[in-house]
């Protein structure tokens, strides 16, 4: 059996990788803005390397 | 799942299905997931010392992520039954769609995603609940209980009382009596819920063999216990309006509430299943649909309630 280009079935893989796509996407923008959001609060603090090895 | 049910599903479906992106996200039990978002977000909301709005929206994203996974995770083991039941004939397995190893491996991921990104977010106990209630709903309720007991939503349908408990754990970072009431009053709505379901959808449970309280013991037996839970129901969930979540709108809503739910179920109680046949169960459908209402209507003013609280409005 051949495929012809338009068959469903690249329909199909194809909303299936836009989808995954976004979601990675969607992971990425996630993970950043909890970055942003948790070293912007006042309960973060950095750690100190320096004085712990002293 | 057993070998015969495994034989079953090779011969059925391919091995490789190719499914789109719609059938994997009907993989999460996307209408579940509504509930599961939206109660997540009362306990959430309605928890004192409040949360930046982002880790809110975060914490409340993994949690409806991890009860995708658990729906991914319930079809994939469920894959037998659900070719056989009429409701769940169209879902992306039994359908042929998605196969048995890809709805696995999809749901343990998003489980595992869900869990970790929950604890970086927010904090470990509303991580742990979120895990232990995953494991729930698969292990305890899927695999063991589901097609045991007849008393299988009862037990399993602590698995869908989670999510507010996680909410109030994300902001407080532990568990407290209002975190407690409202998962008891989501379990106790579950089984009245369900078995009013099962009522009218007759032949689905039997013809799959799970035992339902409606096969196992009966039609008159199953009434009896709508009419029970429901009056249970209606103590807990006036109950927790005198806590710390509560307050006069959410009292007055819940009475009002409750008493047309009890009024439901006592007509449920008080009917034959000659009753029931002539009008095709419309009382039991009617009482199915108020269900949905219900429970939506009580978290929706535990939120009202911490809305206007801090305009002198809400709470006690």
């Amino acid at each position: 059996m051949s495929l012809s280009r338009e068959h469903e079935l690249h329909k199909r893989r194809f909303s299936r990788n836009m989808g995954l796509g976004f979601a990675l996407i969607g992971l990425v923008a996630v993970v950043f803005g909890l970055t942003v959001v948790k070293v912007s609060t006042e309960e973060f603090t950095e750690p100190l390397f320096g004085e712990a090895a002293e | 799942m057993t070998d015969a049910s495994l034989n079953t599903a090779n011969q059925s479906a391919p091995l490789t299905s190719d499914g789109g992106f719609s059938d994997f996200f009907a993989l999460l039990k996307p209408r579940v997931m509504t509930l599961v978002v939206f109660t997540a977000f009362v306990g959430l909301y309605a928890a004192p010392g409040g949360i930046h709005p982002l880790i809110g929206a975060v914490a409340i994203l993994f949690i409806a992520l991890g009860g995708g996974a658990s729906g991914a995770l319930n079809m994939w083991w469920d894959a037998d039954i659900d070719r056989v039941m009429r409701r769940t004939k169209g879902r992306p397995i039994p359908a042929g769609r998605v196969t048995e190893s890809e709805a696995f491996g999809f749901g343990i991921t998003l489980a595992a995603i869900a869990v970790v990104m929950l604890w970086l977010a927010t904090n470990w106990v509303a991580a742990a609940i979120l895990a232990f209630t995953i494991f729930f709903y698969i292990v305890i309720y899927s695999m063991w209980l589901k097609r045991w007991t007849p008393q299988n939503i009862v037990i399993g349908g602590a698995a869908g009382a989670f999510p507010p408990m996680i909410g109030w754990a994300a902001v407080t970072g532990g568990i407290s009596l209002e975190s407690v009431l409202m998962f008891a009053i989501i379990f106790m709505w579950t089984p009245p819920h369900f078995w009013a379901l099962a009522l009218f959808m007759r032949s689905d449970y039997d013809d799959a063999g799970v035992p339902m309280l409606t096969v196992t013991h009966g039609r008159k037996a199953t009434r009896v216990h709508i009419i029970v839970y429901t009056l249970l129901l209606a103590a807990l969930a006036v109950g927790i309006g005198f806590t710390t979540v509560g307050g006069p709108i959410y009292v007055a809503v819940s009475v009002t509430l409750n008493a047309m739910f009890i009024k439901g179920a006592w007509q449920i109680w008080q009917r034959t299943e000659d009753d029931a046949e002539a009008d095709n169960y419309a009382t039991e459908k009617a009482f199915f649909k108020l269900s949905l209402y219900y429970l939506f209507a009580l978290f929706g003013v535990i939120a009202l309630e911490a809305g206007l609280a801090p305009f002198g409005l809400g709470g006690w």
